[in-house]
């Protein structure tokens, strides 16, 4: 069946990569990238902005992709959780480190926590056991209550430091 | 740093999880991730109203909607499938996936839209038309077991699934020999776990295998078998897919109606159809809230502490169709005095329907709020008595030397050391300073308390609840099973026959099958199979997937180690006993040159027939089914029963604030030691510790689903249920015995309920010791800020 429903065309950059695609303008940029584009990593949590499931990077901004539309991210540039491994696929220091402390069990609020993670370190390089407690309670986590991911993050940290010269990747 | 107990070379050691990379990379494979050619998408029309009688449906103007391709309701899928199965005997209660005549709770789904994309089902959705006559509801758990009159289910005859007053032991004889006796009420609020994915499933009918595949974020037992049953198929005509990664579950992950739902619609349609519950559907229509429970408690206790016998009732609402739900309160039946010795107990379960959310298998299936139960026991006859709360458990504590002990709802534990365990936690908290500490934050005006909580966690499964209550249900399998086979290239592979919602079975079974074969678990690949393909299992409840799946992975890779001796035996020409199994090869242990090593074995057990021992099988692969261990065996007729087999054991403390101007809580001290036997992997027990004390704290201080006086849902959305981030949740400090089990291989115990089983009760002895200097308690469940605030108003006034 032909969908006769009006699209728009938006286009963005999205872990480096430029898209152009039809959406309709209903459509949320959590949907977008999960059912347009296939990027599977964001998930679908409580659709309501609270979860933190579908956190996204907004021009280097943690947002929730369940609240805007796709129409809305229109010439803006996006990193998801694909886009915090390297392009060969290696993971990043964060992500590294989420695995060493078992930062996670089902996995599923866990690229949101990495999103929140990465803005983290990247406006503060080192932050205190309570910033890390505050940068990721906008994400909930069934699972872990927390601990080990805040272990992670404190070992992200540390290990960003010992780089002298390099800020969060 | 000294070995923990029990570890090996791989066993018990830190090592990174299998699980792990593949999540934190992005690349899970969640049901919603699911792609299969020409998918369609079911939104759902529910019940606005608790209870109401169904008089018409029209679904004209969303059939006409361009996308759409069928709009389902509860008479045509009446006439193609039967009821979903209950834990108890009520034949006249018919559960189906849509309501059929009437509704029986806000949120039940009426009518099913199945259409190109979400978005087009759900402007579908609004253009059904259905007119309903709203009929009284049943709300109150007390009216419903006293009502004749107002029923949820008329044809049932009341509203009452389960009713049964369980006598073990002269309690009257004790009750009077007692030097005191009281009596308290404490409740349970309506909470679950509420993962953070919702539930969701793909359904499609192979018109070539006339097969029903399903795609399911499921954690349930017998699922396909189930699915088979209601859609009125042979178990074999349906597959359900295991390497669907779980969003979390933690017990509710059940869907059955849900497969049943999409199940017959794919066979109708021809196509595949998903169903991704949105947060509302999850929470007011997936039937996934858990216990909801009054707890009537009579303690006789002596002047010394010793407390003699107890009586417990234990009422519970299940919601508008039982499901399993009143079998959670036979669970609890195998650990219903705790790690205490308790001569006698009296234990009255009544399960009854409301017109609410039906209710699922929740972590620990029933024991957490029955734990909250007889905790409160301890802190109230402590307080009586003037004696410390620790003290007066450690004096009521099983002895390590008693094990194993027999309580008397017949359920043998097999091993503790409470005491050490208790003696860990002290130490660890500094309990002495920790109360010198509240003492001066009170004397400085704050309301502070100490918590503590000495609960266990009964691990292994063995349904023994079943036949408990229910006498036509004579189940007393409750077995789980694993596969091992080393391929031609020599590289080994498990399977096992279940989904993982995040309890690291991966890990697991590698970890134990590394070790017997002593092989890297990096090395092995563990793949989740399917229904068809798989040996029986019954998934991963009642913590019992290191037991069960660890212990049928060990046998199945012993049997192939075994095998590879009697293979090396006949090619080096010597006894077995006089070999060496050693990295993978095998060599005499007199003469290192005698040798086969793994490549050559496996050569001989793939290729050179003519170098075997006569009469073995070909190939390199063992399958092991493990039942649970002590399990099979009835119930007696006065209910005395073998629970699970495995006992935890967990003590909290903890030091809680309470703000006296808002009451909100704040925890800034948390303590833990726990003892599961012996540790397989140890980061994932202790996430799976600390997943449960947050989620303790939920329940304790937040998590509730409230309904309004009509049977109104009101809290379907995050703003209204809260859940705890990682603002509410403190710092845990931990610490660890072991204990081992007798009854398993590795000497390991259930931990996937751990932190859970104590932190709620641990919660509530906290803050109801702050409320204590102002003559204040709070027994319900949830105790929320808005509770505390205004209990503390009334205090102000008082002044």
């Amino acid at each position: 069946m032909t969908d006769s429903r009006p699209k728009t065309t938006v286009s963005m950059t999205i872990n480096g990569a430029q898209i152009t695609a039809d959406v309709e303008p209903r459509m949320t940029l959590l949907d977008f990238l999960r059912d347009e584009l296939d990027l599977t990593g964001t998930h679908t949590g409580c659709e309501h902005g609270v979860c933190g499931a579908c956190s996204v990077l907004l021009n280097d901004v943690p947002i929730r992709s369940c609240l805007m539309l796709a129409v809305q991210a229109n010439g803006e540039r996006l990193t998801t959780v694909e886009g915090l491994s390297d392009p060969d696929g290696s993971l990043s220091l964060v992500q590294d480190c989420f695995w060493e402390t078992h930062a996670l069990q089902c996995g599923y609020c866990t690229p949101g926590m990495l999103i929140a993670a990465q803005a983290l370190l990247q406006r503060n390089p080192d932050p205190s056991r309570e910033d890390i407690r505050e940068a990721i309670s906008g994400n909930l986590c069934r699972c872990t209550g927390y601990g080990q991911i805040i272990e992670a993050i404190e070992l992200a940290a540390d290990r960003l430091n010992q780089r002298t010269g390099k800020a969060a990747r | 740093m000294t070995d923990r107990a029990g570890a090996g070379r791989f066993v018990g050691r830190n090592r990174r999880t299998k699980e792990d990379r593949r999540f934190i990379a992005g690349l899970g494979r969640y049901v919603a991730d699911i792609r299969v050619p020409d998918l369609k998408h079911v939104a759902l029309l529910t019940s606005p109203h608790a209870s109401a009688r169904i008089v018409s449906i029209d679904a004209r103007a969303a059939l006409a909607l361009d996308g759409v391709y069928a709009v389902l309701t509860g008479d045509e899928l009446a006439e193609a499938t039967n009821s979903l199965q209950h834990g108890v005997e009520a034949p006249n209660i018919i559960w189906r996936p849509l309501a059929q005549n009437v509704v029986r709770y806000a949120g039940e789904w009426v009518a099913a839209v199945v259409a190109d994309n979400r978005y087009i089902a759900e402007d579908a959705i609004e253009l059904i038309e259905v007119d309903y006559e709203v009929l009284p509801a049943v709300v109150d758990p007390e009216d419903a077991f006293a009502s004749a009159e107002l029923l949820v289910h008329p044809d049932h005859g009341d509203n009452i699934l389960f009713h049964r007053k369980f006598v073990w032991g002269g309690v009257d004889d004790d009750f009077a020999a007692a030097d005191h006796s009281l009596n308290f009420r404490v409740k349970w609020g309506r909470n679950s776990t509420v993962p953070i994915e919702t539930f969701g499933v793909v359904s499609h009918w192979d018109p070539g295998q006339e097969m029903l595949d399903v795609w399911a974020s499921v954690q349930m037992p017998k699922y396909a078998d189930q699915i088979a049953e209601a859609l009125r198929l042979p178990g074999n005509q349906i597959r359900v897919h295991y390497d669907v990664d779980v969003g979390g579950s933690y017990g509710v992950k059940r869907g059955l109606k849900h497969a049943v739902l999409t199940g017959y619609l794919a066979r109708k349609l021809g196509c595949p159809v998903r169903l991704l519950e949105d947060r509302l559907e999850n929470m007011s229509g997936g039937d996934a809230h858990g216990p909801d429970r009054i707890f009537d408690v009579d303690v006789a206790f002596d002047g010394d502490g010793t407390v003699r016998s107890m009586r417990m009732r234990a009422l519970d609402d299940c919601g508008a169709y039982p499901g399993r739900a009143p079998l959670q309160l036979g669970k609890p039946v195998g650990s219903i005095v705790g790690p205490y010795k308790i001569g006698s107990v009296a234990y009255e379960a009544i399960s009854v329907c409301t017109n609410k959310t039906g209710q699922v298998a929740v972590r620990g299936f029933g024991q957490a709020p029955t734990n909250v139960a007889i905790e409160r026991m301890m802190d109230r006859v402590a307080d009586y008595l003037k004696l410390d709360r620790l003290d007066l458990r450690r004096r009521n504590f099983i002895q390590s030397a008693e094990f194993p002990y027999t309580i008397p709802s017949g359920t043998e534990y097999d091993s503790g050391d409470y005491q050490t365990v208790e003696a860990k936690a002290r130490a660890l908290s500094d309990y002495d300073a920790l109360i010198a500490e509240r003492d001066t934050l009170r004397g400085s005006g704050s309301l502070a308390g100490i918590g503590v909580a000495t609960c266990l966690e009964p691990g292994g499964g063995n349904a023994a609840f079943e036949p408990l209550f229910n006498p036509k249900n004579d189940t007393t399998t409750w077995m789980e099973s694993c596969t091992v086979k080393v391929d031609r290239l020599g590289t080994v592979t498990a399977l096992i026959c279940t989904s993982s919602s995040g309890q690291g079975h991966q890990t697991l079974v590698a970890t134990v099958v590394g070790e017997i074969l002593e092989i890297d678990p990096a090395d092995i690949r563990v793949v989740h199979s399917d229904s068809l393909s798989s040996l029986p299992g019954n998934s991963p409840v009642a913590s019992r997937m290191a037991i069960m799946l660890g212990g049928a992975a060990q046998r199945a890779a012993e049997m192939l180690r075994e095998r590879l001796m009697t293979i090396a035996a006949h090619n080096l020409e010597r006894d077995e006993a006089d070999l060496v199994y050693a990295d993978g090869a095998i060599h005499a242990r007199d003469d290192d040159a005698a040798k086969l090593d793994w490549k050559q074995l496996i050569r001989i057990c793939h290729g050179q027939y003519h170098l075997m021992p006569p009469g073995m099988e070909p190939g390199l692969q063992a399958s092991y089914t493990m039942q649970v261990p002590n399990g099979g065996t009835m119930p007696t007729a006065d209910g005395r029963v073998q629970m699970y087999p495995c006992f935890s054991f967990e003590t909290h403390i903890t030091l809680v604030t309470v703000d006296p101007g808002t009451g909100k809580v704040a925890i800034p001290r948390y303590f833990i030691v726990h003892d599961c036997g012996t540790v397989i992997s140890p980061a994932i027990v202790k996430g799976m510790l600390l997943g449960g004390i947050a989620h303790g704290i939920g329940a304790a201080l937040y998590e509730k689903f409230e309904y309004d006086e009509s049977g109104q849902h009101l809290s379907g959305t995050f703003m209204d249920y809260l859940l705890p981030s990682s603002m509410e949740i403190p710092d845990v400090q931990m610490d660890e015995h072991c204990t081992p089990s007798p009854l398993t291989p590795l000497g390991q115990k259930g931990a996937g309920e751990a932190g859970y089983m104590g932190s709620p009760a641990a919660v509530v002895s906290a803050v109801n010791d702050a409320l204590a200097p102002h003559g204040l308690t709070a027994e319900s469940l949830p105790i929320k800020l808005g509770t505390l605030s205004d209990m503390l108003r009334t205090l102000d006034g008082k002044d």
